[in-house]
């Protein structure tokens, strides 16, 4: 019988290694899964490279795993966040990499790692800084540059409903890069609000389909970033 | 500013306003952070326009009340928004299939810096010290069909931002059809920039003055 769940955040992130790419999910806080970078703060893997739209906010999620210096490199499109400055200290710092990928083509890279295509081109970025040393080619008399699709070893995300199957539904724009991120490694780990019964999500409606996603926590009640960081409060609490 | 100027020129909202009665009805569009946002209050009774945010919804609507905030429903910006009926959600690489694969309309942008040319720098100023930041912004001038810019016209330190050629990293090369600012609307074309509209009090010479490139007039022009 086929069951991804597991019973905490702790055994879901157990075997994540050092030197590990991961890719976490989330706009800002839509979409976060913060009780799972938590519990990898505590699982204490570290040298790891993250894939994820920003850098997190005060001192909590995605901040405080790259404030306790896990993270080596960080892949993002928009580092800088309202109330970010545990990236910005350590960028300026000279203690953490950054790879900065325009959105739509970090998307597409996203895309591309978990579809099996292993680069493409895109016309985002043509004549600006971050299309310096990328191969570049014409095709009809315009500009394209050679960009690499991203395999990561885990994802860390966050879903509304899932069931024993893996398969996903998200809560409105917290969506994001859930779904490519799931495709794009090898263990996809999701929390979730509810856990159901196989079949409750409708086929029609199903988001993520269960063989993209390895392991499933149910999370009923998580945190809300927007006010932990307004209250200052940092990780561990 | 200069003191005796105060009064001269249009503010954030009649540049707003005069940009969008430039999108036509039925036009899905993607609004920037800042004044772009302020588009979406001035559109002529009569017309439906789609907001698409990036982050992935496509028929955003108005701010919600405090009350009913979700913080898993926001915009580009990260503000909390609302989903007008009939919207809908999807993921990052569909959000910018949408965008890159042409399927935008029009786009809204400010700028840092804009030249006569079209090609618009609004993402870093390439400082040493600064942290690279992007987001959507190449994506979207690479895909949208018209990418329209307001903006004020010079610097806070009264610089022009309207130059011959762009010093900060650009955001594209060629990819700004107009740009509308506080004291005129202007045209990207292909033999220079074209002034459409001055704002009242506003005059060809005194827009000259502050634009770092030539600026042209339309032989039909009223000035």
């Amino acid at each position: 019988m086929i069951n991804k769940i597991i019973e905490s955040a702790e055994k879901a992130v157990k075997d994540i290694h050092d030197g590990a790419t991961i890719m976490i999910g989330g706009f800002g806080e839509a979409g976060s899964p913060i009780e799972l970078i938590h519990a990898l703060i505590d699982q204490g893997a570290k040298d790891l490279t993250v894939v994820s739209n920003n850098t997190g906010s005060g001192h909590i999620g995605l901040a405080a795993l790259i404030e306790h210096k896990r993270v080596r490199k960080m892949i993002c499109s928009f580092p800088r966040t309202a109330n970010s400055t545990v990236f910005p200290e350590l960028y300026h710092a000279g203690k953490i990499e950054l790879e900065l990928v325009p959105q739509g083509t970090l998307a597409e890279r996203i895309r591309s790692g978990g579809a099996g295509i292993p680069a493409f081109y895109t016309p985002a970025s043509v004549n600006t800084p971050l299309a310096e040393g990328k191969e570049s080619r014409v095709f009809d008399g315009k500009e394209y540059v050679l960009e690499h699709g991203i395999k990561a070893d885990f994802a860390l995300i966050k879903s509304a409903k899932a069931d024993r199957y893996g398969n996903l539904i998200y809560h409105a724009t917290a969506r994001n890069f859930g779904p490519i991120m799931c495709t794009a490694s090898k263990t996809a780990i999701v929390q979730t609000g509810s856990v159901v019964e196989a079949g409750d999500i409708d086929p029609e409606i199903v988001v993520t389909p269960g063989i993209f996603v390895q392991r499933v926590v149910e999370i009923n009640h998580p945190v809300h970033e927007s006010e932990l960081v307004a209250e200052a409060i940092k990780y561990p609490w | 500013m200069v003191e005796t100027e105060k009064n001269i020129g249009w503010d954030r909202a009649e540049m707003a306003q005069k940009l969008a009665v430039d999108i036509p009805d039925g036009s899905y569009v993607n609004l920037g952070i800042g004044i772009p946002e302020l588009v979406a209050g001035f559109v002529p009774p009569g017309r439906e326009l789609i907001y698409q945010t990036e982050n992935g919804l496509l028929g955003m609507g108005k701010a919600p009340k405090k009350e009913d905030e979700d913080r898993e429903l926001v915009n580009a910006g990260k503000k909390c928004v609302t989903a007008i009926p009939g919207a809908s959600y999807f993921h990052h690489a569909d959000s910018f299939t949408m965008i890159r694969g042409g399927h935008i309309d029009v786009c809204v942008l400010g700028a840092m810096q804009v030249s006569k040319d079209g090609d618009l720098a609004n993402w870093s100023t390439g400082a040493a010290n600064a942290i690279p930041a992007v987001g959507g912004a190449m994506d979207l001038v690479a895909g949208v069909k018209r990418i329209l810019v307001i903006t004020q016209h010079v610097t806070k330190k009264g610089a022009p931002k309207i130059l011959d050629k762009c010093t900060f990293p650009l955001t594209g090369k060629g990819v700004v059809e107009s740009i509308y600012t506080d004291m005129a609307i202007m045209d990207v074309k292909a033999d220079g920039l074209y002034v459409r509209e001055m704002a009242p009090g506003v005059d060809f010479n005194t827009l000259q003055k502050k634009t770092g490139c030539t600026l042209k007039l339309y032989k039909t022009n009223k000035y």
